[in-house]
């Protein structure tokens, strides 16, 4: 009983060190952006690992996730005789939640895993600590790339999520179902609003980049030291940067959409 | 650097502990301004934690250390980042880094802290692997070199800048007997002729003693003997004629602190 | 690793992509479109019964989008809904005794305002009328002979709201049942 408390109080310390020695970090990547400013090549090249290596597989599950939309969404709404708004309810759909939300779970597994393994193991290498030594700040060269990287890719990627997976919803709903191609589009434009539902999509995927990169940078940067450490580290990043997507979903849906 | 003490490095009543465990229990180091000193040791006695102190990566329990005035645990960050330049580190597992090929690593250092262009750098990118005998490997990536090789890389990076003090960290293991007579060679000259000040981490008492103006002998966290190689030959120290001849018995433990073996065995499972 | 110059490209087609995909998301799929004739005018109609209309519900004519409802409101003294619509400024040339409905799009859609284009009457044509009612010569020194199209701030009169379904059936059955006392078949529900 005594060891059960003990054990929990050791762990509520953990989480709030951890949680602290996170929020010093954020603050440090944040500094070491700006002196990135000048070297933007460190930046390309980590857009390319972060952003161009995740392309492939957000658009084939933007297309497949448009297409099960459509077919859904059609047999929902043919028993009303709606199959017209068939174009809304994809656009809604991928706007305001798949895009954002399925593309950070998707990027938390491709881009975040790979970017805590990779950190943890120039950890575990000493190639972090080498640095230090040559006088270079493994927090700036090292961490605030990759991190700014996280940040300009995750709202790009959701938008061409989501845009291919209308396409999708069209192929299927129009190219196969017959749903009338004029009243697709033109209801979706009656529909869609860009200031409440584009730009809200967009602001939650910048939302869920900033959080996702943020935890597999820290999590590489704070792992143990070994191979079993970094491998926890990964499934740390994948499992709580997930939980943390969805649980930030519902935070901002709910100050987004709430009044209306 | 226009400091002239001749003492370059002061160390004084350093304590360090890894948990329970003391690394360092008042040790006072001094390292000579354009000598080379090494630090000797039983392995696990902590020179590679020493080097770490001494680099500000480590912070001590107590007592300080001094690099040409600098107290290094009481700077700031930018203040130790400059103090960095100044100095070389050899990890004791060369600790390239693997995204890179060999050229570029050792390119890194330069390539962070100069505006060099890329000309000059290739230049003296050449220079430094062809003091450490990889002119050639230059394309290779640090996974397809051996493990003497990467330490050797690590050395042609380490020198890149020009440091004022460098810290050797095992130099000489994994090297064959012609790369290390290249390496002990490159050491004492690279002191000499860049009037740097070096300090040595290493096993390997022939070697040592072959290059190094001054010895430390460290165990169980202090001091126990120092001077010269002539000088610990004729010492009267146990400590340092049990090292230096390489016998199991004597007062330097060969195990890790443990308790009694037989005990150790009696107990079975149940005292882990 | 990746030499930089491709990498580069990469990166440049990446990013290019991103905002076409945003670009696309704002104009074909969303009203950003819409959105860039702000210059249009405003009009207003009073309705009795604004139920189901909401801001940004479209305003049309021939089922064409001609504007945006902009603004309802409640009017204290009529007890109505005042409905403020924003029309885009090339339709300029809509009658004056337009009459403006609010309709359902489908069974169960959207509700939106329906224009139905009336007479562009002015005094001109009031006073022939009026002359020929007399027999009399019409007399249209100092009247307006210019066709009257809605413009800024223009008021509809003609309107007809919301059809609300209960209220539909309550009228079809205080009609079915006539001679009864309607008003008791109205407090029950
Ligand atoms: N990260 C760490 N956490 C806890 N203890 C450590 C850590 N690193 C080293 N130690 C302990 O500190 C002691 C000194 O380690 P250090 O690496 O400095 O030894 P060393 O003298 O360099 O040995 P070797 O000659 O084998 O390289 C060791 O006993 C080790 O158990
Ligand atoms: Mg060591």
């Amino acid at each position: 009983m005594l060891q059960a408390i003990q054990h929990l109080g050791r762990s509520g310390l953990d989480f709030f060190q951890r949680t602290g020695r996170a929020h010093i970090l954020f603050s440090q990547i944040l500094i070491g952006i700006y002196s990135l400013l000048p070297r933007l090549g460190l930046l390309v090249q980590q857009v390319y690992s972060v952003g161009v290596l995740s392309l492939l597989i957000i658009v084939v599950s933007g297309l497949f996730v448009g297409m099960v939309l459509g077919l859904q969404g059609y047999n929902t709404l043919v028993d009303f005789g709606a199959e017209e708004s068939l174009g809304v309810v994809v656009a809604l759909s991928l706007v305001r939640e798949l895009g954002p939300v399925v593309t950070a779970l998707l990027f938390a597994g491709r881009a975040g895993s790979a970017l805590t393994a990779e950190i943890g193991l120039m950890k575990a290498t000493e190639q972090l600590s080498a640095m230090e030594m040559m006088a270079v700040d493994p927090v700036r060269r090292v961490l605030s790339p990759r991190f700014l990287a996280g940040f300009i890719s995750m709202p790009l990627l959701a938008a061409i999520f989501s845009a291919v997976g209308v396409l999708g919803g069209y192929f299927v709903g129009v190219g196969l179902l017959g749903v009338d191609e004029g009243a697709y589009w033109s209801q979706m434009q009656a529909s869609v609003d860009y200031h409440e539902d584009i730009m809200n999509g967009v602001i939650k995927s910048i939302a869920f980049g900033v959080v996702v990169t943020w935890i597999a940078v820290f999590e590489g940067y704070d792992a143990v030291p070994t191979s079993e450490g970094v491998s926890r580290a990964t499934t740390r990043t994948v499992v709580h940067s997930s939980l943390a997507v969805l649980g930030l979903d519902f935070i901002l849906t709910a100050l987004m959409f709430g009044e209306s | 650097m226009t400091n002239s003490d001749p003492v370059l490095l002061k160390v004084r009543d350093l304590h360090f502990s890894r948990g329970s465990r003391k690394i360092f229990d008042g040790v006072d180091i001094d390292i000579e301004r354009g000598k080379v000193t090494a630090i000797m040791g039983p392995s696990g006695t902590g020179k590679t934690t020493l080097l770490r102190l001494i680099g500000g990566q480590l912070h001590p329990a107590r007592g300080s250390i001094e690099i040409d005035g600098q107290r290094v645990n009481k700077l700031g960050h930018s203040a130790l980042y400059t103090l960095r330049k100044r100095m070389g580190m050899l990890f004791q597992n060369g600790a390239l880094l693997t995204d890179m090929n060999v050229f570029d690593n050792v390119a890194f250092p330069l390539r962070e802290h100069t505006d060099l262009t890329e000309d000059m750098i290739r230049d003296l990118v050449l220079m430094k692997l062809h003091a450490v005998g990889l002119r050639g490997a230059r394309d290779l990536m640090p996974s397809e070199l051996s493990g003497g090789m990467a330490r050797r890389v690590a050395l042609a990076r380490a020198i890149a800048l020009d440091p004022m003090i460098m810290l050797y960290d095992e130099p000489f293991t994994g090297q064959d007997p012609i790369s290390m007579g290249v390496l002990v060679r490159l050491i004492r000259e690279l002191n000499d002729a860049l009037g740097l000040t070096s300090i040595i981490v290493s096993h390997d008492i022939a070697e040592a003693s072959s290059i190094a103006d001054h010895i430390y002998l460290l165990s169980n966290g202090k001091v126990v003997a120092h001077g010269s190689a002539d000088d610990l030959a004729e010492s009267e120290s146990e400590w340092a004629q049990q090292f230096l001849k390489g016998l199991p018995d004597g007062p330097v433990p060969f195990h890790y602190q443990a308790e009694d073996y037989l005990s150790d065995l009696l107990n079975g499972v149940n005292g882990r | 690793m990746m030499t930089s110059r491709t990498a580069e490209i990469w990166v440049g087609l990446f990013v290019v992509a991103g905002f076409a995909a945003l670009f696309m998301l704002a104009m074909k799929v969303s009203n950003l479109s819409a959105y860039t004739d702000d210059d249009g005018f405003e009009i207003a109609a009073t309705f009795e019964d604004a139920s189901g209309l909401k801001v940004r519900s479209p305003v049309t004519m021939a089922g064409v989008t001609l504007g945006r409802v902009t603004d309802i409101k409640f009017d204290n003294s009529t007890y109505k809904a005042v409905v403020t619509m924003q029309i885009e400024s090339r339709y300029n040339q809509i009658p004056a005794g337009t009459s403006a409905n609010i309709y359902t799009a489908g069974l169960l859609g959207e509700k939106y305002v329906g224009l139905l284009p009336g007479s562009a009457s002015n005094p001109c044509d009031e006073e022939k009328l009026q002359a020929e009612l007399e027999g009399r010569e019409p007399d249209l020194k100092g009247l307006d002979c210019s066709p009257q199209f809605l413009k800024q701030g223009s008021h509809i009169k003609l309107t007809q709201g919301s059809l609300v379904l209960e209220k539909l059936i309550a009228q079809f059955v205080s009609r079915f049942m006539e001679g009864d006392d309607s008003s008791k078949q109205k407090d029950s529900d």
